[in-house]
């Protein structure tokens, strides 16, 4: 009686996914799984980018609170003075985002203001596209930066993927081209179904052979990645929480990954934008202490960098249902042990809003993309976003 | 004692009949099943045996003589309504009324999706819905822009009437057809102020490609479409006289007061035109490749045609190349090829199609939802390791006995066929969105858990004798285009067979 084959390599995969030293006779190097990255390109040093999906109201993040034209502008949506968590004396937090206060405090929060790009485009869809893949405004490309990052430098080839996408269909920033990009929900349920990968045979083209390159990754990936790092810190029971707590577990892995991406979505606040920007907020300020928590837990606090994106701010002027319609220009966050903390760019002038009452960008996107190739991972940034932009001073070395 | 067969000694027998053969020559049955599956929803074994023993010009011009015009399919009761358009909500409508009609248009988006992939399943002509859906992804338009199900149903209908007729008709319907008006924001274009985007997309992406014209045409050939509109009540298009630019524009060097209709002749007469189509017909149903002297031999057939799409896929499915066997098996199963390929290779017969047509979204295929105006890339775009867990997934439940509780969408992300207003709501647990959420997915596994395969009367159709290697031997052939990538047990019991086949890599290849 033969085996099935496959039945020998699910088995295998079994144990090998719950026990991390049986993976090492497959192909990795050494024990210090991150020894074989190249001295150009400092992979070591994990990215986690958290999209904020729908376009997160800026104006209402970080409040302009001393400016008299803001609550002219929202006489129903504005966070009245008193509750604002002031940072200077001009701008503050969101009583939602309270949670992230120490972290400022300890000069590990970036605040990065009026984050944007000429030519706005006000699609959910396209907008998006344009931040995923680092394009002009009217430039259509089909590679995620993220993608052309890896082309140009890759990751060593121990890591158990170039970048894990959690909780969400689309791929966006690793998007496009042979990048090992992993998506998933849970660590569990993609070490079960990768059992239905059968990464064998011997491709006579290049479609077969792509389709063995994806099944290669899932095998690899689901390999090399374990769902049981006994973290003591407490993730916080929401669907956000627990997509931190999976990226938490990714980055546990001693196979390294350059990129996790998690996505929090529900800020397409349109109508009764209050109390939904309010929990979003909340959500968003708890994973990240959470992931802080389990980062450092990890030693790798210090060699974290978080970003937080997304397709464009809102507008300025609220809408007549209590909510705020598509911007352009908006706050973002850098957070880390290596993050220089403080504020970054400018608040955008509400006194000279655009035709259709849009604010101006003060950080291209680019720039910021910029900061992460050059001063985080040391990669030259010009070929990978076809153009010179400045990165940030937001890093100590 | 079983019996292992190595990848390589079925590599022999799958490509053995795979070589080019002179046009009188009868088709081999791998080149029936070849040109089936190439050109329809994978081949049954009673439609290649039809096949087969035809030269390849009888059996292109029986294929071509079956296309059809129309679906056959009722179409969703509300399609043939015409008031529709006017109960969306005015200016002043209330949240609630938007929320009420966005809801209305995404079930009726549902059941549009539903109902094309029940004509899919039932249509006598499949080379008819494979063109259509060719169309339908060079012509993009997409409802989460268009919003209205049905304008994007009376697109559907002028895809599928032009579909294998004139290919200058088809440019011309498509330009004033109501949801690509919208789409490409034709509306908007008005003299004085013009909107460029129809104008560059129907140079770009219609008929010449990329860097075959100048900026400057785009502009002036914007100023030609000005006025092409939609009545607001109906939803027909109208054409503004008051908002038309009706002086001189020149086009491609050619100068006169040029209206939309004639700049869309200029574009026609180009030579650019029949190359870059044919180019991406050959993409569609030949290789990834396009053989450079082929393509301008089969455009240059398709223009004397005076664009007559019949001819070029006759020209194209008759020539050697589409044969060759190193284009066999190089092209990637688009989602709609697999779901649909699956069900009706397998004469599954699904209580609802909605869950299907579901499944083929969260493999990346959203029925009149492309990405974005370049439609769909394809090919290798098909494959990362969320989609091609999706297939996988999806497969393995289609062949599991017993199951009937699987939890496929439970599992999945199924926010891209939801419009963007509530696919970005959270999760929360009091969320009533996210409940309707969790009841929609609950309906498509029921959906999915729906279909039945007989593998008794599936496996009767092999001539060889039951449960043995014979069978397993004409099972592979059937349903893969190029040897399996694993070692398949061929004494394995049917379910479980058919199972390793459709889980093997080389079936998610055509």
């Amino acid at each position: 009686m033969t085996a099935k084959p496959t039945m020998d390599r699910r088995g295998f995969l079994k144990i090998s996914a719950s026990t991390p030293l049986l993976a090492f006779p497959f192909g990795f190097a050494t024990p210090v799984a991150h020894a074989a990255v190249p001295a150009a390109a400092d992979y070591d040093k994990v990215l986690v980018l958290i999209e904020l999906k729908g376009g997160n109201d800026g104006l209402n993040t970080l409040v302009p609170f001393a400016d008299p034209a803001y609550y002219v502008l929202r006489p129903k949506l504005a966070v009245s003075r008193d509750r604002v968590i002031a940072l200077t004396d001009s701008v503050g937090l969101h009583p939602s985002l309270e949670p992230l206060f120490p972290l400022w405090k300890e000069r590990e929060l970036a605040v990065l203001q009026g984050v944007g790009y000429p030519e706005p485009n006000l699609s959910h869809f396209r907008s998006i596209e344009i931040w995923d893949t680092a394009s002009k405004s009217a430039e259509y490309m089909q590679e995620g930066w993220l993608t052309r990052t890896f082309a140009a430098a890759p990751t060593p080839a121990s890591f158990a993927a170039d970048g894990v996408i959690i909780g969400s269909p689309d791929l966006g920033p690793l998007a496009g081209g042979g990048t090992r990009t992993i998506a998933l929900s849970n660590t569990q349920q993609f070490l079960r179904q990768s059992r239905l990968a059968t990464p064998e045979g011997e491709p006579h083209n290049k479609a077969l052979a792509h389709i063995l390159k994806v099944e290669a990754d899932i095998m690899q990936a689901a390999l090399r990645l374990s769902a049981d790092y006994p973290f003591r810190t407490e993730f916080p029971q929401t669907a956000f929480g627990n997509a931190i707590r999976t990226a938490s577990q990714v980055i546990a892995n001693r196979a390294g990954v350059a990129v996790v991406r998690v996505t929090l979505s529900g800020f397409d606040t349109h109508n009764a934008q209050y109390a939904t920007q309010a929990r979003l907020l909340s959500d968003l300020a708890d994973g990240i202490v959470a992931l802080k928590g389990a980062l450092v837990e990890l030693e790798r606090w210090h060699r974290s960098l978080v970003l937080t994106y997304a397709e464009f701010g809102r507008r300025p002027k609220e809408n007549l249902s209590n909510g705020t319609d598509h911007g352009t220009s908006s706050v973002h966050f850098a957070l880390g042990g290596r993050v220089a903390g403080g504020l970054y760019g400018e608040q955008p002038s509400l006194d000279r809003l655009s035709g259709d009452g849009n604010t101006s960008y003060a950080i291209d996107f680019r720039s910021v993309y910029a900061t992460v190739l050059e001063r985080w991972w040391g990669v030259p940034s010009s070929g990978v976003l076809n153009g010179r932009y400045t990165a940030l001073p937001m890093l100590r070395s | 004692m079983r019996f292992l067969v190595a990848p390589f000694l079925l590599a022999a027998v799958c490509t053995a009949h795979a070589v080019a053969l002179p046009v009188t020559t009868a088709l081999g049955y791998d080149d029936a099943r070849h040109l089936l599956t190439r050109t329809g929803f994978a081949a049954t074994q009673a439609e290649i045996e039809r096949y087969a023993g035809l030269t390849r010009e009888q059996a292109v011009k029986k294929l071509l003589a079956e296309s059809t015009r129309t679906a056959l399919t009722p179409p969703p009761s509300w399609a043939a309504d015409s008031d529709v358009f006017a109960q969306r909500p005015g200016v002043g409508a209330s949240e609630m009324e938007r929320k009420r009609f966005q809801e209305e248009e995404t079930r009726k988006g549902l059941e549009l999706r539903g109902w094309w992939v029940t004509e899919m399943l039932s249509t006598p002509s499949p080379l008819t819905e494979r063109m259509t859906l060719f169309w339908h992804n060079h012509f993009v338009s997409s409802q989460q822009k268009v919003k209205l199900a049905e304008l994007m149903y009376r697109q559907n209908v002028t895809l599928r009437a032009n579909a294998l007729g004139d290919f200058g008709e088809l440019l011309h319907a498509v330009a004033r057809d109501p949801a690509m008006v919208v789409y490409l924001d034709s509306v908007q274009n008005r003299k004085g102020t013009p909107n460029e985007n129809f104008a560059r997309e129907v140079m770009e992406l219609f008929t010449l490609g990329e860097g075959q014209y100048s900026e400057q045409d785009i502009k002036e050939a914007a100023r030609a479409f000005t006025g092409w509109s939609i009545d607001r009540s109906t939803g027909e298009f109208t054409f503004r006289r008051l908002i038309h630019d009706d002086g001189v524009k020149t086009v491609l060097g050619r100068s006169g007061k040029r209206d939309g209709d004639q700049v869309l002749d200029i574009l026609l007469a180009e030579r650019q035109t029949g190359e870059f189509i044919t180019r991406k017909l050959w993409r569609e149903f030949v290789s990834p490749n396009p053989d450079d002297a082929e393509v301008k031999r089969i455009a240059e057939r398709f223009r004397e045609s005076r664009y007559d799409i019949k001819s070029a896929l006759y020209a194209l499915l008759t020539s050697d190349a589409f044969y060759a066997a190193e284009n066999r098996a190089t092209l990637i199963k688009s989602p709609i090829d697999l779901v649909v390929g699956t069900l009706r290779q397998f004469d599954m017969r699904p209580s609802a199609t909605i869950p299907f047509a579901v499944a083929a979204a969260a493999m990346g295929q959203n029925l009149f939802a492309p990405p974005n105006v370049r439609g769909w890339r394809g090919q290798d775009a098909w494959i990362n390791s969320t989609t091609l867990l999706a297939r996988k997934q999806f497969l393995d439940r289609m062949f599991r006995a017993g199951d009937g509780g699987s939890q496929t969408f439970l599992a999945t992300d199924t926010s891209m066929v939801q419009p963007p207003g509530r696919s970005i709501m959270p999760a929360g647990a009091q969320d009533p969105d996210a409940i309707r959420q969790i009841q929609f997915r609950r309906a498509m596994d029921r959906g999915l858990n729906s279909v039945h395969f007989d593998r008794t009367a599936w496996f009767e159709q092999f001539s060889s004798p039951a449960n043995s290697v014979g069978h397993a031997r004409a099972a592979i052939r059937l349903l893969l285009a190029t040897a399996p990538q694993n070692s398949l047990d061929l004494q394995e019991e049917p379910l479980g067979l058919v199972r390793s086949i459709v889980l093997d890599a080389a079936y998610q290849l055509k």
